[in-house]
């Protein structure tokens, strides 16, 4: 094998590992609430321009951009949970995607109207520039997303099936009057699932930022990938989205290279819809 | 008896609303803008807006300092009594369908008397059939794919040099810096899949082959791409001498950044304006793109020129400095109020006939244009351009042809 296809190969996982790191924040909100965020993609933006902001003022890359991204994404999703959410859960399915496509539209030109619509980027040396592996290129910043996005797959894996409080949550996912006599409050366990969610999400974006360009419509470019990975993962599968994610960016890289990068997205999801004819509850769904 | 109170007061009111109407309608001349001022080209469109304003501001008021450049000299259109100009705003969000419910609004209900925009060819395309069928002039100073003025059309009239042009320009700036020893053979063209990046990639190709080369590799990819590895690496692999690049802002930045990350130089970088001539795209990526040519035909002059003062205005109210893209759109729209102002009227038919009157001189223009004269199609033919090179990361300036050159170029491609 040539190294220029190791490389696209390489490169198409890690581009994958991305993939599953800013998909993992909306498997664990759609599978467990049904609800579909529509401001999935503005969350990652949002996250984005922490880390931007983060930079500007401190001069700091993601070792504080990141975890300031969690913080302020978590306490966003709270607030989303409860100033939103809960509201529009009662509504028909109608009012709830319409709400959370406002709120996606909102925070999008919340930004836009901040930070302007010029294209913003970090230094290309943030987090320690590109190794040179024999002949084989691998930038660190997106080793380190690869590494985190591993890391936050097997986190929100084990908590969902090793703590009692993934299991209060996924207590409430599966019946929420029954859960709620047992004791658990539907409500406390769905605004931690958003926060955590939200928080998992603004990681992603602090770490794209490191090599993706801001602006207050990123979310757009990222969003569908997003919708596309959890499905094909499979709805509330965290480890699935991650395999997912990974499949997605191999084929899209493979099939970019190989056959031309116009035809790459007719590859990908005419690969998804038939995946999908076959098992319709995605690689690690439950029927 | 109250009804009639009532009727005598609807009377009255509309009455007064017919005169304020009337009253309006000659101290303004009203013009639609369609740019994209949200979606992922939103940073041109602002940028747009901020050069239609500047040109609003030299229309509208008295701008002695300008000398002789057309409108400038005393407040308004003169040809008209006096009359400000302005212009409605509206955003395409970069959608070919919204760019043309916009120009259906813009004509219906704001009741504009001409259109200019509208940034991308893809909505320049559909907004300006809209102006057609309502026998609107449509103006457009910045899209171009060649088709636009193949369609027939009776209203629509554009300034810029389109890709034909600059196909041309391209080719003789190779040859020319092949008698300078520079290799030039085998060229690649990296193109979006939207109307502007295939129509520029196709006239690049058969330009190529009317001057008996062989044609480019062609590497087209679907706009506001997640990941451009795949087609760096097929770069990397066929090692083009010229890589043409057609894109926007958003992919300019990620080609820009991958091509970093993979180490990929090619020897020349040629790009064809757009998301390489955004000043945030030479924020963003400029000191990766060190040595990149690109295409022009704007300068800024000499301090005190018309064009030096208009750059100064047009930075203070954008705070940036005026690209190629967005001086094209304003000066598109100064010939389209030079159009009103010689028409005297507000009616579109005799707009559209002084625009096709129109005989602009180079010093009447802030353009390097050799003048404005519309062919039967609508497309300038006296528009012309230059070659320029980000020779710092920072600042483009003119190397080709050698009679406007600011400096010579610099080769091999620097990169970062």
């Amino acid at each position: 094998m040539s190294t220029i296809l190791v490389q696209v190969i390489v490169g198409g996982l890690l581009l994958g590992a991305i993939y599953a790191l800013f998909s993992s924040g909306l498997t664990l909100v759609w599978g467990m609430m049904n609800i579909v965020n529509f401001a999935h993609g503005d969350f990652v933006m949002l996250g984005m321009y922490v880390a931007f902001v983060v930079y500007t003022l401190l001069g700091a890359g993601p070792l504080l951009g990141a975890p300031l991204a969690v913080l302020v994404l978590a306490t966003l999703g709270g607030v989303v949970y409860f100033g939103l959410i809960r509201e529009i859960m009662k509504g028909p399915m109608l009012a709830q995607i319409l709400g959370t496509f406002g709120l996606a539209l909102l925070l999008r030109y919340s930004v836009f109207w901040w930070f302007g619509a010029n294209f913003l980027t970090l230094p290309e040396n943030i987090v320690g520039g590109t190794f040179d592996i024999f002949g084989l290129r691998i930038q660190a910043s997106r080793l380190l997303a690869g590494v985190v996005a591993l890391l936050v797959t097997l986190g929100l894996h084990l908590l969902l099936t090793r703590t009692s409080l993934g299991s209060k949550m996924l207590a409430v996912a599966e019946d929420s009057t029954a859960a709620q006599l047992m004791g658990i409050r539907p409500d406390t366990m769905q605004a931690i699932a958003w926060a955590i969610a939200a928080g998992a999400t603004g990681l992603a974006g602090a770490l794209i930022a490191t090599f993706f360009y801001i602006v207050p419509t990123v979310g757009e470019t990222l969003g569908i990938v997003a919708f596309v990975t959890v499905s094909l993962g499979g709805f509330g599968s965290v480890p699935g989205a991650l395999v997912a994610g990974l499949l997605i960016g191999v084929i899209e890289s493979l099939s970019a290279y190989l056959i031309g990068a116009v035809y790459k997205d007719i590859v990908v999801y005419s690969l998804f819809l038939s995946f999908l004819w076959f098992r319709p509850q995605g690689l690690m769904g439950k029927t | 008896m109250r009804f009639k109170h009532i009727l005598g007061l609807l009377c009255a009111a509309s009455i007064s609303v017919v005169l304020a109407g009337h009253a309006s309608a000659q101290q303004t001349v009203k013009i639609g803008g369609i740019f994209p001022l949200s979606g992922n080209a939103a940073s041109a469109g602002v940028h747009a807006k901020a050069a239609i304003e500047t040109a609003m501001d030299i229309i509208n008021n008295a701008h002695p300092e300008l000398g002789n450049f057309p409108l400038a000299k005393n407040a308004g259109l003169a040809g008209l009594g006096g009359a400000k100009v302005e212009v409605v705003f509206s955003d395409n969000q970069g959608s070919p369908a919204t760019g043309q419910n916009q120009a259906l609004r813009l004509i219906t209900e704001e009741k504009v008397v001409a259109i200019t925009g509208a940034y991308q060819s893809g909505i320049t395309l559909t907004a300006s059939a809209i102006a057609e069928k309502y026998g609107i002039p449509f103006l457009n100073g910045e899209s171009v794919a060649a088709n636009l003025t193949e369609r027939g059309f009776k209203w629509f009239f554009r300034t810029t040099p389109i890709a034909t042009d600059f196909a041309k320009v391209y080719f003789e700036f190779l040859k020319d810096m092949k008698a300078t020893g520079v290799k030039t053979d085998s060229v690649a063209m990296v193109h979006d899949n939207t109307e502007y990046g295939t129509s520029v990639a196709t006239v690049i190709t058969s330009v190529a082959k009317e001057q008996g080369l062989s044609a480019p590799i062609d590497i087209a990819y679907a706009a506001n791409a997640t990941d451009v590895q795949s087609q760096v690496l097929q770069l990397k692999e066929k090692k083009p001498d010229v890589v043409i690049m057609i894109t926007y802002t958003s992919d300019a930045i990620l080609f820009a950044k991958t091509m970093q990350a993979l180490d990929y130089k090619p020897p020349m970088l040629l790009a064809d304006d757009a998301g390489y001539s955004d000043p945030s795209f030479i924020k963003a990526a400029g000191k990766l793109s060190v040595g990149t040519f690109n295409r022009s035909s704007w300068s800024v002059g000499p301090a005190g020129s018309p064009t030096a003062l208009i750059a100064e205005m047009y930075k203070k109210r954008s705070g940036d400095e005026m690209d190629d893209t967005a001086a094209r759109q304003m000066q598109g729209f100064l010939v389209l109020c030079e159009a009103i102002d010689r028409a005297g009227s507000t009616d579109p038919a005799k707009i559209q006939a002084a625009l096709k009157a129109t005989d602009l001189k180079p010093d009447q223009l802030m353009m390097g244009y050799k003048g404005v004269k519309f062919d039967d199609k609508g497309q300038n033919i006296l528009a012309a351009g230059v070659i320029i090179q980000l020779q710092d990361g920072e600042n483009y300036v003119a190397v080709w042809p050698k009679a406007a050159a600011q400096k010579p170029p610099v080769m091999p491609y620097k990169g970062w």
